[in-house]
């Protein structure tokens, strides 16, 4: 059983949560991800682990209430159990020494990037981290990401917080100063992470995404995530999740995430009857 | 009638029993089992044609080995408990088996009585015994040996994987089987549909195996949660057996394949069968059901996704590249398809998959062809007409063209020897690896198969496990009883 052993709101309908699951908290590396269950008849919904306690055996998740699953999530409290969680899925990030990385975290993209931005700064980089929200009160993570960071800097679309604008703009403003950067790691929304690999292209800046697509099994059996890099085709489960975004085809990756939109429609609607 | 040496003329008067079945009308509309299995009478009349050879052919069939005359004697006499006594003396998943195994291949096809007349329904009379057993609730667990004190890892819960399970639990040793999935049961759950094989009998099989004393644990991907090397160093495993199949699907590399509503067989039977998605917005996980569908293939697997997509309203047609004939489905898989309505296109290729600006399916360019001389696989290869192309107006399209072996396990496990297909290098009598103390079988071998030689191989692995796990040699190569 996969406990539930914290629970806390980060924003309206954020979440975090801390799941005992000890056998993968004592594997979990930066970037990976696990699939988990909420019931019997559930779906197999991957999410990116935000952190992981090998001493305490848990794994720590954050997640957005978007559609029908994730809304079940939201509803269990501290104490209840998923029935599966599986893991840890996925490659680790690539995390070495380097003069200069750039974290780029967008929305709940920031949880994702939290162990990433930590990670390079233990490894002796100097980290200067870039959080982007809609508003401030969507904003998540910020002091932790102080902690894994020597820098951060934060912007959001509306100007209630930090500086009004998008990641993009900070990202640019950081390069024209001439930052010698050497790596730029970017999570966050599909149409985020685009947008910075558009930007650093011309710049010959390396820059990571990391990739969500619809999967399923998360072990390379059914082809659900794939995905187009450098024109090949990729499963992001064994291949990723991350890829170099100078090869990610964003459009069609765009596509594929809306396959479902109708059905997640119609999921809600039969979530609605059923609480009624 | 000359040569009746053997047999009594009244024997040869009782033809094959036909297994009565849901009419195709129906089932095209329910996910219900096709054929409802003989009854106790039916059973005993058909039972009864078996001649009981005193060198039975049918048993060299069987890459389990199965005592085929022996249990069948046990039905015709009506003694049906001890019909499923011998049957699980060498086959730990008879109901199964009994359902999916090529019989007309394997056993029935060297019948003796075939020569003149139809083979004995061995498959049909095995599906009968296990039923038999689990509706009566009369299960009788086999018995099981002193513990040895040595434990045993098996990877992956499929077919190979449950063979070993079920072997070495009864010898004593402890046995854990370790299931990426979180259900057990490998191909048989994700794969089959409920039409052909339903869960519940799985899961019935499953049962018996724990009942046994195995442990099954779920969601533990093997190479990520834990390595090879770490079960057999920390977790105190003394030999593993890797049955991980090849899940790998392949796609055909032509223009449009990510499109929205391409699927790969995989992932459509996955969510069809394990997620319960036929039955979406009741279980969560979402499936296109289309209006018009494709699957492009001629395997057992492409026939249970059109049956599926026909079960779920769309119209369903098959498009394989060869003829009728070189099909590898079974013939009976074919004919269920066929009578059930699914629209065949042989001769037919893809060339791209057409979309519009949302990404969704609008249909699919076809080329027809003609056959050539044959191929590697000796079968006449399909050559392109040209000019031929057309527009099929499908809106979902189901890729069953194979699967391959997937790195996952594989590339994780420093020392493990690879073919260059990237398949497990095993020894074809011990399913010994380059690593002591590791054995494999199944598609993960011997690329992708059939649940009935991955049982095979689990039967053999299991027997130099026991071997190596209380330190007896091999047997020298035994010359062939005269």
């Amino acid at each position: 059983m996969f406990t539930i052993v914290k629970k806390m709101n980060l924003s309206h309908d954020v979440y975090w949560m801390d799941i005992d699951a000890p056998y993968i908290a004592r594997k979990a590396q930066p970037g990976q991800f696990v699939i988990l269950r909420t019931g019997r008849m559930g779906e197999r919904i991957p999410l990116t682990i935000a952190d992981s306690d090998r001493e305490a055996g848990t794994i720590s998740l954050v997640f957005q209430e978007v559609g029908k699953s994730t809304m079940l999530m939201g509803a269990l409290k501290q104490g209840d159990n998923l029935d599966d969680v599986v893991g840890p899925l996925g490659l680790p990030s690539h995390i070495e020494k380097l003069g200069l990385v750039v974290i780029v975290g967008g929305g709940i993209g920031i949880a994702p990037v939290h162990p990433i931005a930590r990670g390079f700064k233990e490894a002796g980089s100097k980290v200067i981290s870039i959080l982007g929200a809609r508003s401030k009160d969507l904003l998540i993570m910020e002091d932790e990401m102080v902690k894994a960071s020597t820098e951060v800097k934060v912007c959001t679309d509306d100007g209630s917080y930090g500086q009004q604008g998008f990641v993009t703009n900070v990202l640019e403003g950081l390069i024209e100063e001439g930052s010698p950067i050497d790596m730029v790691v970017a999570i966050g929304p599909v149409p985020m992470m685009a947008a910075v690999s558009k930007l650093t292209k011309p710049y010959g800046i390396k820059t990571m995404v990391s990739l969500n697509p619809i999967m399923v099994d998360g072990t390379g059996m059914c082809g659900a995530c794939r995905v187009t890099v450098g024109g090949k085709i990729k499963f992001a489960c064994v291949d990723g999740p991350d890829f170099d975004g100078h090869e990610v085809d964003f459009a069609e990756l765009r596509l594929r995430q809306r396959m479902y939109l109708s059905e997640e429609r119609d999921a809600i609607e039969t979530l609605t009857y059923v609480s009624e | 009638m000359t040569d009746t040496n053997n047999t009594t003329p009244k024997k040869e008067k009782v033809p094959r029993q036909p297994m009565p079945e849901q009419p195709a009308g129906e089932r095209q509309k329910n996910f219900d089992e096709v054929p409802y299995g003989y009854t106790p009478e039916t059973a005993m009349l058909e039972a009864s044609r078996c001649i009981q050879c005193k060198k039975p052919r049918c048993v060299a069939g069987c890459p389990v080995g199965i005592d085929i005359p022996g249990f069948i004697k046990a039905i015709e006499v009506g003694d049906f408990p001890e019909s499923i006594r011998i049957l699980k003396d060498s086959n730990a998943l008879p109901a199964v088996c009994g359902r999916v195994c090529p019989q007309e291949d394997q056993c029935e096809i060297l019948c003796v009585l075939s020569v003149k007349q139809d083979p004995v329904a061995i498959g049909r009379l095995e599906r009968f015994a296990a039923d038999w057993e689990r509706e009566h609730g009369e299960v009788k667990l086999p018995e099981v040996a002193p513990p040895t004190g040595k434990k045993v890892a098996v990877v992956g819960a499929g077919p190979a994987g449950l063979t070993v399970a079920g072997d070495l639990i009864v010898k004593g040793h402890e046995v854990t089987v370790f299931e990426a999935l979180h259900k057990p049961g490998g191909v048989l759950v994700y794969g089959i549909p409920e039409f052909r094989l339903p869960n519940e009998i799985v899961e019935f099989e499953i049962k018996n195996l724990e009942n046994l004393g195995v442990k099954v644990i779920n969601n533990i991907v093997v190479g990520k949660t834990f390595t090879i090397p770490e079960l057999m160093e920390e977790e105190g495993f003394d030999a593993v057996f890797l049955g991980v199949g090849a899940g790998l699907p392949m796609f055909m590399g032509i223009p449009g394949e990510n499109l929205n509503g391409v699927y790969s067989a995989n992932e459509y039977l996955t969510r069809s069968n394990l997620m319960g998605g036929y039955d979406f917005p009741r279980y969560d996980t979402p499936l296109k059901r289309g209006k018009k569908v494709a699957i492009i293939g001629g395997g057992n697997v492409a026939m249970d996704s059109a049956r599926t997509a026909k079960r779920l309203g769309a119209e369903s047609i098959v498009v394989y590249r060869r003829s009728k004939k070189e099909m590898p489905a079974r013939i009976e898989e074919i004919h269920h398809a066929e009578e059930e309505g699914i629209d065949f296109h042989f001769l037919t290729a893809p060339v791209r998959i057409l979309g519009n600006e949302d990404g969704a399916v609008i249909g699919m360019e076809c080329l027809t062809m003609e056959l050539g001389e044959p191929d590697d696989s000796g079968r006449r290869r399909p050559v392109p007409i040209k000019g031929s192309e057309y527009i099929l107006d499908v809106d979902v399209v189901i890729v069953s063209v194979g699967t391959g072996s997937n790195p996952l396990l594989t590339k994780s496990t420093p020392g493990l020897e690879l073919n260059k297909w990237d398949y497990i290098v095993a020894d074809q009598k011990t399913g010994v690896t380059s690593i002591p103390g590791v054995y494999a079988g199944g598609d993960i071998v011997r690329g992708a198969a059939t649940v009935i030689l991955a049982m095979g191989d689990g039967r053999m692995a299991s027997g130099a496990m026991h071997r190596y796990l209380m330190g007896e040699p091999e047997p020298a190569d035994a010359p062939e009883e005269s």
